[in-house]
């Protein structure tokens, strides 16, 4: 379970997150949309540690990651899986080597992070571009790869930064159809990012709003969908003010 | 104007302490063996065996204009064979560590930050954290060690490059013999002169590396952060060089 208590951050004095609270329960994908710069991502990265909280501070599975010391925040990273808004992929390596680096880390066995890695590639439907370099893939498969190499650790949770941002309606389509199948192969636990509707409906169980620093509304897709708060309308109906 | 200098001097501070960080994680990754061996071998790679063509290119014309100034400073008033001496004393002690130093302050120092710049702007350092590297092992510690052991040896290189072609200057334009150039050459000679060069140049390559991680992971805003970065980078490590040149003079001559 991971639990945002009351998270505070500013930068250069203004704030981001200000006493942004709320459960992700196991088993669950959670999307927590919002407007550009409302501090989705800037959330997500607290939660492995990413960035030190001003305030508050996010509980998984009954640690507070702010107060993790560099084995314990070592030990919380290799239950997490983390997929950036754009990849974050290694230019100089080949997408095989990408996806297998968190394994190597780990000093798994060569037999078995060759298999991991093929296994991951299959599963987003990469299964032919391990020998490939980054820059010779298209912005969807790249992220794909990114997904890839989040699943290759068998995480227990998955967290997704902005995952169909940049992408045309169908690759976004695949993407949503990749985090559901995901959740539903690897019984993970998920959060996603992203102010993308259509893929909040399809991939979230609850959605969340964060709006000026703290969780507008909380509730199932039927719940958001029927919301009659006017910024979350306005929000998922894409009306400018 | 209170507030500016007081918001400055906060600044300097802040920089200090953030230098003091990254310097005290340096030293904690040192243990981290498994995780910098592998990058090393690249980085050397990277690093020295690049950086020969622009290090010897350097310092061939440098041994060749050496010997020149030497002979139209001497003729007339001191032996000739003294141009050996000038030539190899200069090359070991000054120009072969300071100009290959200040060459590799562009070559590695600008392409240490660019790259570490654009892994912190695109979020591959950040990914790195999350696949439980520790970034200042993976990154800055291979970097470091090669630049530290790399940049001797390409002085070394660089050193003897450039006293064959002041030797060569001076037989075809100078018409000194080989054995009077040698008489030069051998005649103030210690065995300080290679290890203080040398020294010298490790502590240049620590300084190159070194300034381009910092710089480099310090990176934010984009392609012109990742701009600002390297030409920072540069200019530092530049600056760095000759200071470091005084203060060894001072220290160790």
């Amino acid at each position: 379970m991971i639990q945002f208590r009351d998270l505070r951050k500013a930068f250069n004095g203004r704030p981001v997150l200000d006493g942004f609270t709320l459960d992700v329960e196991d088993g669950e994908t959670m999307v927590i949309i919002g407007f550009s710069g409302a501090g989705k991502s800037v959330a997500l990265k607290h939660v492995v540690g990413l960035l030190p909280p001003d305030g508050g501070d996010v509980i998984v599975d009954g640690r507070a990651v702010s107060q993790l010391d560099r084995a314990g925040l070592t030990a919380l990273r290799g239950e997490v899986g983390y997929v950036f808004q754009f990849a974050a992929l290694f230019d100089s390596l080949t997408v095989e080597e990408n996806v297998a680096l968190g394994l190597v880390r780990r000093r798994l066995p060569e037999r078995e992070i060759t298999t991991r890695v093929q296994d991951a590639l299959r599963l987003v439907d990469l299964p032919d571009t391990g020998s490939r370099y980054p820059a010779e893939l298209s912005g969807g498969m790249r992220k794909r790869v990114g997904i890839a190499r989040a699943i290759a650790l068998r995480p227990r949770y998955i967290l997704y930064d902005e995952p169909t941002t940049g992408l045309d309606p169908v690759t976004s389509a695949v993407m949503d159809q990749l985090m559901v199948r995901t959740q539903e192969q690897l019984g993970v636990t998920g959060i996603v990012v992203t102010h993308d509707m259509r893929s909040a409906y399809t991939v979230g169980d609850r959605i969340a709003m964060l709006y000026e620093g703290r969780v507008r509304q909380v509730g199932s897709v039927a719940e958001i969908q029927g919301s009659s708060d006017p910024i979350v309308r306005q929000f998922i109906e894409g009306r400018p003010a | 104007m209170i507030d500016r200098v007081g918001r400055y001097a906060l600044d300097r501070v802040r920089a200090a302490g953030r230098l003091g960080h990254f310097l005290a994680d340096l030293v904690r990754a040192v243990p981290d063996v498994a995780t910098w061996r592998g990058p090393l071998v690249v980085q050397m790679r990277k690093i020295g065996v690049d950086s020969l063509p622009v290090a010897m290119f350097i310092a061939a014309f440098t041994g060749v204009v050496l010997a020149l100034q030497a002979s139209y400073t001497f003729t007339g008033t001191v032996p000739l064979y003294i141009v050996g001496t000038v030539v190899a004393k200069s090359m070991m002690l000054e120009l072969g560590p300071v100009l290959t130093g200040l060459a590799l302050s562009g070559r590695v120092g600008a392409s240490v930050a660019a790259e570490l710049g654009t892994m912190r702007v695109t979020e591959q350092v950040d990914a790195l954290e999350t696949l439980a590297y520790d970034p200042m092992a993976y990154l800055v510690m291979p970097r470091v060690l090669a630049g530290t052991v790399m940049v001797p040896l390409v002085v070394a290189l660089g050193i003897v490059v450039g006293i064959i072609t002041g030797w060569l200057t001076s037989l075809s334009l100078i018409h000194l013999s080989t054995p009077e150039f040698v008489k030069g050459l051998k005649l103030l000679y210690q065995f300080k002169d290679t290890w203080f060069g040398l020294a010298k140049s490790a502590s240049f390559g620590m300084t190159i590396t070194l300034v381009g991680c910092r710089l480099g992971l310090d990176t934010w805003g984009g392609a012109e952060g990742v701009g600002r970065s390297t030409m920072r980078a540069v200019v530092f490590s530049a600056m760095l060089i000759l200071a470091l040149d005084a203060f060894w003079a001072v220290v160790l001559l």
